[in-house]
């Protein structure tokens, strides 16, 4: 964007702004300018890149806009309105509308099912999710504290809790052996690796729906989890910014029902992340919220929720909408409606390529397996399979090493921001893609096989002549073991971080060049 | 168990800034039901044009943003997280910052980054250009709000630049040079100085002189300036508001990269539930860092796109800004002459949405438990909530800030006259409340000379 170069003005700049806190310098990037600077059109550009790396939920804005039409009342604009936007535009206080906390109060519940009720007054505002997440980690943590995270994990938690806040994230791994569930002898890991470190602890930090991998936790797991905080006098946050978005089971059970459940849990140490850019699709609103059992909390959160107010029309359209019950059951039966069928096609176009996927219920994206396409069990190699899929498969999808997996190969694949056509063509260029690999990985191991042979003729020619058969046979096993054998890195490149921070591009934004 | 930031108090709001608020919301004025209510007069907001907006929003229907030229575009709103912004905002509100300047000098939209209102603004500022334990230097009496929107998160420090009645509260190179000494005796590292310009809460505009000592300043120590200008739509009278912007332009030496200007609408236009603020600056570092820091408070894509087709109305911007003025000026005019006649003066001011008011001949003792006995009756005898010039810092007892502009004529007078009863009672009016009662009264003392004492430095 032809910036000075920041090394130039660094030295009047703090710390924070200088380094790479934010999580932007990633080589991940390279696929969103590819993105930008190729954008699919269905007409005008049908050969551009799709973009499949960004988890937005497209699928039901036409159910928002018609309630927008048919309410002018809940718009500060319409004439129907005008007479409130004087309070509005006024309004200022930093607990918010007390009909647009009620209202997110009841739409939380309702994406529960009903078993849980909010109460209104711990309900905080924030600058959408991201805006959340750093919230809580001023609340809860100094500088130099860590949070725990089940991997792989969204991104930008390492910008959103770390960057300005000093708190760290420590991973607690997951594996696909048993589809990445979170585990006890995990956690204690987790924990024990901190503590040898001298690293004090302050809580845990979970996405349930999780994202990247679409899947929601269970009720063992949770159990486990709460019973770990407890014992440990530390935090659970619980990022429950997809439960809106289940889609392919009953219900979905929150944290908060546990509670409810087994009293002897400590409700003080439990918060809640939420946002209505994923459920509602409306990312541009900047709505988060943070919900929170510890009194603290909610009052310290809400004097910082100064930084990241929610506009006051926002939250006057947003209290009718939701306040409107009618509206939100459909939306949310509709929303899941529509996210399964689209799940649904995906998955079973994807599984004709012999493409799996791990089986998920819940959000916008489907964590797909490609390990049979790696060259090598490496990340390096799944960057490299990763820069063909953008270069000439031309879909931006997301790498699993992005997302701190700790087995190369796996990639998360957005589903919901596009149309049904839009979805058939990046298909069929998957398909298309599959059949050719598979052709050039048999052709290349063949050649691999052949150059191999070659190299053990020649050598056995050549030591015929040389000294003890027992060295000569030692040589030929060891060659013929590094020929063939697979280097397996595991090591997670550091560099790579944050591929889903907001889009650089938007219509709107061409529209006006 | 939670963070060192959640347990103590550094967030600042348990300052008698904050308290008189609270005050007044149990018990706010009403003309008809709660005619013996608390006038609150500690909030410095302007409700004096919403008329104007109003009557614009009526003629231009299409901004429910549905419908732009025909087509609609609330799909694209609604997904629209770009933190560089709505374009069209940015150049609307590019223009309408160059047009509160006269157009004396041009915004390059490129260079505005938007934030979830000023009090983002000054903390990402602060993000960006201190680290933990540095400090910015500011000139007293200064905005309360500063000491959460600079320090509480980020860590950073305050150093006050000490201003004085003598040569009303103007800032001298003197001033500076004292503040730089405080600070190195402390061992901080100061990092810049920030002004607010009109002054909060001094209504009064920086002249010329104070801008080239100030730039001067920041030159030979290498540091920042901030200049906050969001009130740089409220100049109403002479001298005119001069920009740091303009300042900077004329020198030989190149110090843009230093400099930075906070803005908002929440003033100038009256909006401050829409939480618009801006930074501003031609430190191409700063702004990539400030832009990214933004995520963590974008502006509501929705009032984006409101306030680009607001601002974007060229006659609409023109004469609201004028008619504005007008009004401001009308009733800063109003309490002004009130307080004259009760034998109150004011500091002479030419801009903002409230008066710095001298009663300092109506302290007991010329201390500032003296003022906040004088604050107290003031809240509960008087039922007026103005803001002690302690939490402003204020290195002088007495001063008072009071604002006019978030009520209607009848309210300011209704104001004037219970101001007049209390003075001509001799400082002890019963006032519409009667006392509260002695117990109640010196339990406020206790805790607010408790709290004055942590935020004072």
């Amino acid at each position: 964007m032809g910036y000075q170069s920041v090394s130039e003005n660094s030295h009047l700049l703090s710390r924070i702004a200088a380094g790479d806190g934010h999580g932007e310098n990633s080589s991940y990037f390279d696929g969103w300018k590819d993105y930008d600077s190729n954008p699919f059109h269905p007409v005008s550009n049908p050969g551009g890149v799709i973009q499949m790396g960004l988890a937005e939920n497209l699928l039901c804005l036409d159910l928002i806009k018609e309630w927008i039409k048919e309410h002018p009342e809940a718009s500060i604009c319409t004439e129907e309105g005008l007479n409130y936007f004087e309070a509005v535009a006024n309004f200022q206080d930093y607990h918010g509308l007390p009909s647009f906390r009620q209202a997110l109060a009841r739409f939380m519940g309702k994406a529960r099912g009903g078993r849980v009720s909010f109460n209104p007054d711990s309900i905080v505002m924030s600058g959408g999710g991201t805006g959340a997440q750093e919230t809580l980690a001023f609340c809860l943590a100094d500088p130099g504290d860590a949070f725990l995270v089940p991997t792989p994990y969204y991104p930008a938690f390492d910008r959103d809790f770390c960057w300005r806040t000093g708190v760290r994230l420590l991973p607690i791994n997951c594996f696909s052996s048993n589809n990445f569930k979170l585990t006890k002898a995990a956690l204690e890991s987790a924990y024990e690796t901190a503590r040898k470190n001298n690293i004090r602890v302050k809580g845990v930090l979970m996405t349930n729906p999780s994202n990247p991998l679409g899947t929601t936790m269970d009720r063992d797991t949770l159990k486990t989890l709460l019973t770990f905080v407890n014992q440990k006098r530390i935090h659970l946050v619980c990022d429950e910014v997809f439960s809106g978005s289940v889609f392919n089971q009953a219900d979905f059970l929150s944290v908060c029902e546990l509670l409810d459940e087994e009293p002897s849990y400590d409700k003080s140490l439990i918060h809640i992340a939420y946002s209505l850019s994923k459920d509602l699709g409306l990312p541009g609103f900047r709505v988060g919220v943070i919900y929170s059992y510890n009194d603290t909390v909610v009052k310290c959160a809400r004097r910082m929720s100064s930084f990241g107010l929610v506009s006051s029309q926002t939250q006057h359209l947003l209290s009718h909408m939701l306040n409107d019950d009618d509206f939100t059951s459909k939306y949310l039966a509709e929303n899941k409606r529509r996210l399964h069928t689209r799940h649904e096609e995906f998955t079973s176009g994807l599984e004709k390529f012999g493409i799996k996927c791990l089986p998920s219920t819940a959000g916008l994206f489907i964590w797909m397996d490609l390990r049979q396409f790696l060259k090598e069990n490496t990340e390096n190699a799944e960057l490299k399979l990763w820069r063909v899929i953008i270069d000439d498969v031309k879909l931006n999808i997301s790498p699993g090493s992005s997302f701190r997996c700790t087995e190369p190969g796996w990639f998360r694949v957005c589903f919901a921001n596009m149309d049904d056509a839009t979805m058939h063509v990046a298909l069929k260029r998957i398909g298309d893609f599959a059949d050719k690999v598979k052709d050039e990985t048999t052709q290349l191991d063949d050649a691999t096989m052949h150059v191999a042979l070659k190299r053990i003729g020649d050598f056995a020619d050549k030591v015929k002549d040389e000294t003890t058969q027992l060295q000569q046979k030692k040589r030929f096993n060891k060659k013929l073991r590094l020929s063939f054998c697979r280097i397996n890195d595991g090591g997670i490149t550091q560099h790579l971080m944050s591929p889903h921070l907001q889009s650089p591009r938007s219509p709107l934004v061409k529209a006006s060049h | 168990m939670v963070s060192s930031k959640a347990a103590r108090n550094s967030h600042g709001q348990d300052s008698s800034y904050f308290l008189g608020w609270q005050e007044y919301e149990k018990n706010p004025y009403h003309p008809t039901n709660n005619p013996s209510g608390i006038i609150q007069m500690g909030l410095a907001e302007n409700q004096l044009s919403f008329d104007q907006i109003e009557s614009w929003l009526e003629s231009n229907p299409d901004v429910l943003g549905l419908k732009h030229d025909g087509a609609s575009v609330f799909r694209e709103l609604a997904l629209f997280q770009d933190y560089h912004g709505l374009p069209t905002f940015k150049n609307a509100l590019a223009e309408f910052m160059a047009e509160l300047r006269e157009n004396k000098v041009q915004f390059d939209p490129s260079n505005i980054v938007l934030t979830a209102g000023a009090t983002s603004a000054n903390e990402i500022l602060m993000f960006c250009l201190a680290d933990p334990g540095d400090a910015f230097l500011v000139p007293t009496p200064y905005y309360p709000g500063f000491d959460r929107d600079l320090k509480w998160r980020t860590g950073a420090e305050i150093v006050p630049i000490h201003c004085s009645s003598s040569n009303n509260f103007k800032i001298t190179k003197s001033a500076l040079e004292e503040a730089c000494e405080r600070a190195q005796k402390k061992k901080l590292r100061v990092k810049g100085v920030l002004v607010t310009n009109p002054s909060n809460p001094l209504g009064t505009t920086l002249t010329r002189h104070e801008l080239e000592i100030l730039v001067d300043f920041i030159c030979a120590k290498r540091i920042h300036l901030i200049s906050d200008e969001i009130y740089s739509g409220t100049c109403f009278g002479i001298p005119e508001f001069i920009s740091i912007a303009e300042v900077i332009g004329g020198r030989i030496d190149d110090v843009e990269d230093q400099v930075h200007i906070v803005y908002s609408l929440s003033k100038d236009l009256g909006l401050p539930g829409f939480r618009i603020g801006a930074i501003y600056s031609s430190n191409k570092a700063v702004i990539s860092a400030a832009t990214k820091m933004s995520s963590f408070g974008l502006i509501s894509s929705q009032t984006q796109y409101l306030l680009a087709m607001l601002l974007s109305d060229k006659h609409f911007t023109a004469s609201y800004i004028s008619e504005n003025k007008r009004r401001i000026k009308i009733r800063h005019d109003q309490l002004v002459e009130g307080l004259a006649d009760v034998g109150i003066p004011c500091l002479e001011s030419n801009a903002g949405l409230f008066c710095w008011v001298d009663m300092r001949h109506l302290l007991d003792k010329n201390t500032f438990t003296g003022e906040m006995e004088l604050w107290k009756k003031i809240v509960y005898d008087v039922g007026l909530n103005v803001s002690p010039g302690s939490s402003c810092h204020c290195t002088e007892p007495g001063w008072f800030r009071v604002c006019f502009a978030n009520m209607s004529t009848e309210t300011l007078d209704v104001a004037m006259q219970r101001l007049a009863s209390f003075v001509e009672s001799g400082g002890q009016g019963e006032g519409p409340k009667g006392s509260r009662g002695l117990k109640k009264l010196m339990y406020w003392v206790r805790q607010l000379s408790l709290a004055d004492d942590r935020t004072e430095r």
